[in-house]
């Protein structure tokens, strides 16, 4: 008997069969190259983190070689919360264990900020005692900090996540061990404009922030960017002509994310070496870089 | 089959099947298919090529398969056919370029999921591979994917040429055209060829130019 193709009872049958095989082939797919996958983010993840110590050792490392050194050179990983308490201290002999979400290693730095950070800057619109006090009391968010010993010099990497002019902007930062000057930066994009803002990836605009100070005699002043061929003092850097927004992406998620670093310095010494003065934040920078925020959303 | 029916597997018919997409019926300049990726993913060199080789692969398989499906297929859900199928290839070359290739699925990000919707891909589904017997439809899908991996690989040329004065060759890295010595006499990156537009003004330059070399192209 021959099939009747044009049957509902055939073509149901068919579509079936069809969407059972090419559904499991595609579980084997996923499932056989997730391995590599994975080991391709997280050795992306220890090439940015090693990158931005500024040390030459690990200036331009390559990602294969990044996962096997990222042990030798961070030798502690410790996650603080907005107020500067620790949650997880694990030292080099701790393996990355990737199911403990509270690992410093395993903070993915996007997340912290579309998923808990904006949310309250949205609530808040702009408003930042407000904002500061929302993020003191959301338990969600996690700030990594990596602590880097090579040659008898500590360095402490940070991080920053927040918003470009397109999509999501991040980077690691490292601090030396006085904890206020900057010794090298990474920055990452997802989709800022090619050509324009996606040049924040690039050596000469992230090298400018070696040597820059994220405090002063009156305390914390957050890095900010500028329009390029401005003087510059030694908490600015030049920005990127023709991309302005992305510019004031970075200053704002410098300002935002620094300060909780400052902070956490400040309250414990063990780490830093010098005991820094007893000052209050200034506040400014981050009140007008909230509004320059609430202007960049509208654009969008 | 009978032996005389028979034809060799590069006769001439059938090399057309490869050569015509290249200018005749090229699917982007001609048919004016799959224009949305050529604007998108054509600031660097490595990208377009990338891209142009994902295509091809998407096309020559999804061809090819469905033509070995055409008897059995539903005509009823033909076209939910074909999406399934370029689907299901689409994600295999997304979890492939994110395995071995992570830098350039990076930079491709949503366009790789985006071959789906490219209409080159259902359009010969649809036109060639429903009709026609593996073979054929293997070559004409090579035919399609470097059609239009051609175009864009000559977008991208010009695009990152003035837009960066550099080419992005895959394993030779970013190779740097312009010399330093412009600069000094005043010259400048085209910031306008990084945006998607100026792919439109090279892809209907790219038109113009085909149109004039070969006069029987010019419509009625």
């Amino acid at each position: 008997m021959a099939i009747n193709r044009e049957g509902n009872g055939y073509t149901i049958t068919f579509a079936i069969i069809m969407v059972v095989i090419v559904g499991g082939l595609l579980a084997v797919v996923s499932m056989g190259l997730k391995p590599i996958q994975q080991a391709n983010i997280d050795n992306e993840k220890m090439q940015n983190i090693l990158q931005s110590i500024g040390i030459k050792e690990t200036d331009g490392i390559t990602r294969d070689e990044a996962g096997k050194v990222f042990s030798i050179y961070i030798t502690r990983r410790i996650t603080i919360n907005y107020n500067g308490e620790i949650l997880s201290d694990k030292s080099v002999s701790d393996p990355i264990d990737p199911k403990d979400k509270l690992d410093a290693f395993n903070i993915d730095l996007r997340k912290e900020y579309s998923k808990f950070v904006k949310p309250i800057m949205n609530k808040t619109k702009g408003n930042k005692e407000l904002l500061i006090e929302n993020l003191k009391k959301s338990t969600d968010i996690h700030f990594p900090l990596f602590i880097c010993e090579h040659n008898g010099s500590k360095y402490y990497i940070v991080s920053a996540s927040g918003k470009g002019l397109w999509d999501d902007i991040w980077g690691y930062l490292c601090l030396q061990e006085d904890g206020k000057t900057l010794n090298g930066s990474v920055f990452a994009h997802k989709g800022e404009t090619p050509g324009l803002g996606s040049k924040i990836t690039e050596d000469w605009f992230q090298d400018q922030f070696v040597g820059k100070f994220i405090a002063n005699d009156n305390g914390f002043t957050s890095v900010g960017v500028l329009k390029p061929g401005a003087n510059l003092n030694e908490h600015q850097v030049d920005g990127i002509s023709g991309a302005t927004f992305t510019g004031i992406g970075v200053q704002e998620m410098l300002s935002r994310n620094l300060i909780v670093y400052y902070n956490f310095f400040k309250n414990h010494p063990e780490f830093s070496g010098n005991q820094p003065k007893e000052e209050d934040v200034i506040i400014e920078t981050m009140a007008s870089d909230s509004t320059l925020v609430s202007a960049n959303d509208t654009i969008k | 089959m009978s032996e005389e029916k028979k034809e060799s597997l590069f006769s001439k018919k059938n090399r057309k099947l490869i050569t015509d997409p290249l200018n005749k019926i090229n699917p982007v300049t001609i048919q004016v298919l799959g224009i949305c990726s050529a604007l998108a993913v054509t600031v660097q060199m490595d990208n377009a090529l990338i891209m142009a080789i994902a295509v091809t692969a998407v096309t020559t398989l999804g061809n090819v398969v469905i033509s070995l499906m055409r008897n059995i297929i539903p005509s009823r859900i033909r076209i939910i056919v074909e999406l399934v199928v370029v689907a299901f290839l689409v994600i295999c070359v997304d979890q492939i370029l994110k395995a071995y290739v992570y830098d350039v699925s990076k930079s491709l990000s949503v366009f790789v999921g985006l071959i789906i919707t490219n209409c080159i891909i259902m359009g010969r589904l649809e036109a060639f591979a429903l009709g026609n017997k593996p073979w054929e439809s293997a070559l004409d899908g090579i035919g399609n994917g470097f059609g239009y991996g051609l175009v864009l690989i000559v977008v991208a040329f010009f695009k990152e040429f003035f837009g960066s004065g550099a080419l992005t060759i895959p394993g030779l890295g970013k190779l740097v055209l312009v010399p330093e010595s412009f600069f000094d006499f005043g010259y400048m990156h085209n910031g306008l060829m990084l945006l998607p537009p100026s792919s439109l003004f090279i892809v209907a330059i790219y038109i113009w130019v085909q149109k004039s070399r070969n006069p029987e192209l010019i419509g009625e």
